[in-house]
């Protein structure tokens, strides 16, 4: 059978299979929130509120996690970023029941806003808890509605949506290198997270390309992988944080 | 038997027989009527609708529409408006599907199972049960609408030829869930509406007016020829076999959305046996309630005796025991295995804030299968109905538990959370109990309740056959 003519970049080309993930300093971050907001921005995830956020209903799509260790005086505070893992083998992807949810060729875990009907299966199924709600319709504090991203949709009510890598960016690289007739390299595509890290603490990368700055990274000793034991295979790689994350 | 209508002749017969015991007294009392006794007997409290009867309509009419209004509140400001969150996605609405789908099983349990048992105390009783699995049905059909955040898009579930040219996923359990409670829905109307056909032609020929058209309609010309019951009587033998798996099916299936997760506590092989034998057991309870109200209000003291709710309290005795057996063998393995969460799940369950809703649940579940092993209080209707109604408030909650309490807790202990029921999410519970008490009223108005030529036909069963000089009670085999 001949093949149709694709309107859109061919990303499930064989010479160009591509893994992206995400490695996480834990003895860098500190904790600032800094890639929360630079989410939101790029983003436009609607701003909660106070009042929903006690309740459980922040939209983060990257949440920085504090845990406290130790008893009073010698309390250390530990933090951990935790963003959707795109795990290979997601327990969100099956249940959906309007493939809202899918697995792109390059190892994303899509969320296709305008299939979801809103049964929050997905949300229940992820061991992270990392998929967020639109609970209403979105609100944007003045002046933030003037810096809504343009390429990226606002989302309706009662729809689930989650980290998506920043997919406009790596599909912009893509078209950009493809103007340019070369090949997409290794720090070309940042999501807003990792731009926004004054520690660099978060690396993104092809797990791919072995010579990836995230690749190398993630061969290390400190590398671990969140919940690994539940066999979900995620793309985000921890390096266990030490005496220095205090 | 002090309240029988026809107790003089009750005791008459019991002097001239003092060995028949009260239960066979009670079969043949019903032997000697005639087919026009009966008739009216079933027929006379339809048309009864007094005050009190239009009083409860108008309440439940009055929360209906609240409910309507809550609903409509939540689809026009979005699913916020309920009390769900992050990590808690699913609350109230859900564990209420699951108490509905529960309370459903009891009907085909009752008529399909002892149906094909032939099991002879099943006849008075089918009717309500089969009544009861329909319309707790149409209210567990509701939630899976009420909860979705765009309803407007339900139709996206439906697997339609659309312009996004996709299938719905039938990988989801929710897939399986939609085509699970159709199927059960539609057999359990038609099994329903199958065995009415006969009824239905004897309410036509014994009223005048709207009734008499309706019933002409929907009685479908039925005669009672031979060839007629031959064919009812088939219909009725395929159906009770096809519907068991079915029935199966539904439980298991809806215990497969949360056991096919890897959600803690959820993730149970034995989920899809448990949720059926509680299903059996909160539904057997909601079916003798029930029959217990209802053959008090329409004053169906004669068809509906202690030895039915004798033998249907020994069934929901049965069914305890099952779910008893079946909770411990789960909760046994996940307490010892003692993984760290379970732990925190099953310390909070037992000690910690859930507590007074898992000993609630563990008081009204485990009490009355004590209490039903004595048949003086299975033969007391005031006993067994205060029993029936402590279970369902215990299954209810024990549902509840399932879905709320194992998602306020899991892996990453920074997402944990609370969760509390909003007016909205309590409104639109209530109407789905008032829509199922207005239904089951109406229906019992317009319906002859109790299936009269099943009556008719057991009554064939017991008679006294002269022998000489002694009456001797004789069971004949039908069928």
């Amino acid at each position: 059978m001949a093949k149709a003519a694709k309107p859109y970049a061919d990303h499930a080309d064989p010479d160009q299979l591509r893994r992206w993930g995400m490695v996480v300093d834990l003895d860098r971050c500190t904790g600032c929130q800094a890639c929360v907001v630079a989410c939101h921005a790029e983003n436009n995830i609607q701003i909660a509120g106070e009042d929903e956020a006690l309740i459980g209903r922040t939209l983060h799509w990257i949440r920085i996690e504090r845990y406290w260790e130790g008893e009073y005086p010698n309390v250390k505070a530990r933090f951990m970023p935790v963003l959707c893992q795109q795990c290979s083998a997601a327990p969100c992807e099956p249940v959906c029941p309007v493939f809202a949810t899918y697995h792109t060729p390059d190892g994303l875990n899509a969320q296709v806003y305008n299939r979801c009907i809103g049964t929050r299966y997905c949300g229940s199924a992820c061991p992270y808890k990392v998929r967020v709600y639109n609970w209403f319709a979105p609100e944007f504090p003045e002046p933030m509605e003037q810096q809504l991203n343009p390429d990226v949709s606002v989302r309706q009510r009662g729809i689930i949506e989650k980290c998506s890598f920043c997919i406009q960016r790596i599909r912009r690289a893509d078209l950009d290198a493809s103007l340019e007739e070369r090949e997409v390299e290794d720090g070309d595509i940042q999501p807003a997270c990792v731009q926004s890290c004054p520690s660099s603490a978060l690396i993104f990368g092809n797990f791919d390309d072995p010579d990836s700055h995230a690749a190398r990274l993630a061969r290390g000793n400190r590398a671990f992988r969140l919940l690994d034991q539940l066999g979900t295979d995620p793309a985000v790689i921890y390096l266990k944080g030490g005496e220095t994350n205090a | 038997m002090p309240d029988l209508s026809r107790s003089e002749e009750s005791a008459s017969m019991g002097s001239e027989q003092p060995e028949l015991s009260e239960e066979l007294q009670g079969r043949l009392l019903l032997a000697e009527r005639t087919d026009k006794e009966i008739n009216e007997a079933v027929l006379r409290p339809m048309f009864q609708t007094g005050l009190g009867f239009w009083i409860l309509i108008g309440i439940l009419v009055a929360i209906i529409a609240l409910g309507m209004f809550a609903w409509g509140y939540q689809i026009r400001w979005g699913m916020g408006t309920a009390g769900i969150n992050q990590p808690v996605y699913w609350g109230l609405y859900i564990a209420t599907f699951i108490f509905w789908v529960g309370i459903s099983h009891a009907g085909t349990m009752i008529s399909a199972v002892l149906r094909l048992l032939k099991a002879d105390w099943r006849r008075p009783i089918t009717r309500g049960a089969e009544a009861m699995t329909a319309f707790a049905l149409l209210m567990a059909a509701m939630y899976p609408l009420i909860h979705l955040g765009r309803v407007w898009k339900f139709y996206w579930m439906l697997p339609y030829p659309n312009s996004r040219l996709m299938w719905p996923n039938f990988q989801s359990p929710l897939m399986w869930d939609m085509v699970a409670i159709f199927t059960y829905l539609i057999g359990s109307m038609l099994y329903l509406y199958l065995a009415l056909i006969p009824d239905l032609a004897m309410a036509r020929d014994h009223t005048g007016g709207w009734r008499y058209k309706f019933y002409r309609i929907f009685g479908l010309g039925w005669r009672g020829t031979e060839g007629e019951w031959h064919k009812l009587g088939q219909a009725l033998r395929i159906f009770s076999v096809i519907i068991i798996p079915v029935f199966l099916s539904v439980h298991s299936i809806v215990s497969w959305d949360f056991a096919v997760t890897i959600q803690p506590r959820w993730h149970s092989t034995i989920f899809a046996p448990y949720f059926v034998i509680g299903a059996v057991y909160s539904g057997l309870s909601a079916l003798a309630a029930i029959l217990i109200i209802v053959r008090k209000t329409m004053h169906l003291e004669e068809f509906l005796r202690s030895e039915h709710f004798d033998a249907l309290g020994k069934l929901i005795l049965v069914a305890g025991l099952g779910w008893f057996y079946f909770w411990f063998s789960g909760f046994i393995v996940e307490w010892y295995g003692n993984e760290p969460v379970v732990r925190e799940l099953i310390h909070d369950e037992i000690t910690g804030e859930l507590a007074p809703l898992f000993w609630l649940q563990m008081v009204c579940n485990v009490v009355p299968i004590l209490l039903l092993f004595s048949k003086r209080i299975r033969t007391k209707p005031w006993a067994l109905l205060i029993l029936a109604l402590a279970i369902n408030v215990g299954m209810f909650t024990e549902r509840f538990l399932i879905v709320v309490g194992n998602l306020q807790r899991n892996y990453l202990p920074f997402n944990w959370g609370e969760y509390k029921p909003t007016w909205v999410e309590i409104s639109v519970v209530a109407m789905t109990f008032a829509g199922f008490v207005l239904l089951y009223a109406l229906f019992s108005r317009v319906i002859p309740y109790v299936p009269v030529w099943e009556i008719k036909e057991g009554r064939l069963r017991y008679s006294l056959r002269r022998i000489g000089r002694l009456l001797v009670p004789t069971a004949a085999e039908i069928e």
